[in-house]
């Protein structure tokens, strides 16, 4: 069992808020997944051609050392600021580099996201300190979505801690099993695809982040992911742009969806939703077996 | 507290512990209830052996009015997983939407859900009758044994896969039929069920537009036709 939460504001007015709307989600879906909880917030954009790199250490770790590699790295100064066990760095936009400079100095760290707007907070423990060991109270953002792990198929550890990413500015979180996630895993690492961990979510993302390097748009992917994973799931996925859900097509996963003006919200039960603003008139459904639901800024944009 | 005869509950100041421990101990003295603030927690008014009327004045999770034996529960609200699991008798009202699984297993009773219901509404139901005035989602009247199932609007693919027995009648379209579900004969007694059925759950909806779709009966056995495959 695990809980799984997502909020996407449809009110710019609401974003100063989005980390306070979200810390009782998270709370709230405690008896689901009291082991580890993480988030994945889409926050403010760094400078043009930067973008931020989440990094988590296992260990006290030395940032300042870190931001010393990256500025010689790339001869420029570098900001970052820290967040519990977590630091995040605004660099020059070379993943490659970045991801190479990481391995190579600093094998102890590991990159939870890296994105234009994306930023990955995850840890074991439970979900009310968890989001109060990052401040999750007062992040800011246009989305997030989050989960609150009870471990079945792998161990429990940041690593293998939700929400995962596999591409820039993109996130997974899940409940259920993936029956087929080896089979999926070794296919994709054929193909190059290299994995931080044996987590079948992991394997699910890297999967969906394949098929968008193919060119594929996030709904696609979600429809092509239908096809090649096997198993119970109910998926929240974010993108830079936006947010979506998706149930296996047996829909054994529970999953609740509502809608006011002011926002898009999932929960994996509804009493996540019972705290937000305006939820006693919020439009309430769940999501149907198979069927890719979606919000993105850009749409709601065209459709005003 | 007690305000004109009625027990008020208030979920925020309360546990749902609280809440059903109070339902169990007054067994033998039927009475009323509010109760206020459920925010979509689960377990709401299970197990009750009273002919208690309760009125839960928001949403519900998971399971609200399990095993009822005597109560009637109206639910001003949605309702989660699992509503009226295993209902023995009694009645359950819904004003709002039930999730999955609504009426499992349930032996008896009157299940009303005035919205729609999600999937495998009705599963394994073995005597229990649901009555909802919107649509159901898919798998409904799932390895349904007896009892009767009554759907308004349409039903969703897979209705009445690995049936049983038990009626299932639906008003409107119905995606694809599950496996040994087949159409049957509407004969004037069926009708008449039916109409008894709208009228206690108290729900205006033309009977004549209605289907009814029952077991084929073949999955009762080993087909004997098979014995060549061996």
């Amino acid at each position: 069992m695990c809980g799984i939460v997502g909020l996407f504001l449809k009110n710019p007015r609401l974003e100063n808020s989005l980390g306070r709307l979200l810390t009782p989600m998270l709370v709230e879906m405690t008896e689901r997944g009291p082991d580890s909880a993480g988030f994945a917030i889409y926050g403010p954009e760094p400078p043009q051609k930067r973008i931020k790199v989440t990094l988590s250490a296992t260990e006290a770790a030395d940032w300042e050392s870190v931001a010393a590699d990256f500025e010689q790295l790339f001869e420029t100064k570098i900001e970052y600021f820290v967040r519990g066990g977590h630091a995040v760095f605004v660099l020059p936009a070379a993943e490659a580099a970045i991801r190479q400079c990481i391995a190579a100095r600093h094998p102890g760290l590991h990159i939870t996201s890296i994105g234009r707007h994306l930023e990955i907070f995850k840890q074991t423990g439970l979900p009310a300190d968890v989001a109060s060991r990052f401040g999750l109270d007062e992040m800011i953002g246009s989305h997030a979505i989050g989960h609150t792990r009870m471990a079945t198929e792998s161990g429990i550890s940041a690593k293998h801690s939700h929400p995962f990413s596999a591409v820039a500015d993109f996130s997974l979180v899940h409940n259920g099993s993936l029956s087929n996630h080896n089979g999926v895993r070794d296919r994709l690492r054929r193909a190059g695809v290299i994995f931080d961990s044996d987590n079948d979510t992991e394997v699910a993302a890297s999967y969906i982040a394949h098929r968008l390097g193919l060119g594929r748009s996030l709904n696609d992917a979600l429809h092509d992911a239908l096809g090649a994973l096997d198993g119970f799931y109910t998926f929240a996925a974010g993108s830079a742009d936006g947010f979506a859900v998706l149930r296996d097509s047996i829909a054994a996963k529970p999953a609740v969806l509502g809608e006011t003006a002011d926002w898009v919200a999932m929960a994996s039960e509804y009493r996540a939703l019972a705290a937000l603003p305006g939820i006693e008139k919020a439009h309430l459904w769940e999501p149907k077996p198979a069927t890719v639901y979606s919000w993105s800024h850009d749409r709601l944009a065209q459709a005003a | 507290m007690n305000t004109a005869g009625i027990n008020i509950i208030d979920l925020d100041t309360s546990s749902v512990r609280e809440l059903n421990a109070s339902l169990h101990s007054v067994a033998e003295a039927p009475s009323a209830w509010r109760v206020l603030n459920p925010h979509g927690k689960h377990s709401l008014a299970v197990g009750l052996e009273a002919a208690h009327k309760v009125l839960i004045e928001g949403h519900a999770g998971y399971y609200c009015g399990g095993m009822n034996k005597a109560a009637e529960i109206t639910v001003r609200g949605q309702c989660g997983k699992g509503l009226g699991e295993n209902i023995m008798s009694g009645a359950i009202r819904v004003e709002g939407n039930a999730a999955d699984a609504a009426g499992a297993s349930g032996r008896g009773g009157l299940i009303v859900i005035e919205g729609d219901a999600s999937s495998r509404c009705g599963i394994s139901m073995k005597g229990v009758d649901i009555v909802v005035k919107g649509s159901v989602g898919h798998m409904s009247g799932f390895m349904a044994q007896a009892g009767h199932l009554v759907v308004c609007g349409d039903a969703d693919d897979d209705l009445g896969d690995s049936i049983y027995e038990a009626d299932i009648y639906v008003g409107g379209e119905v995606g694809a039929l599950g496996a040994d579900c087949v159409e049957k004969e509407m004969t004037p007694d069926h009708a008449e069920i039916l109409s008894q059925l709208l009228e206690r759950a108290g729900v205006d909806c033309p009977a004549e537009s209605f289907r009814r779709y029952g077991s084929a009966r073949k999955l009762y056995n080993f087909d004997v036709d098979n014995a060549d495959d061996y």
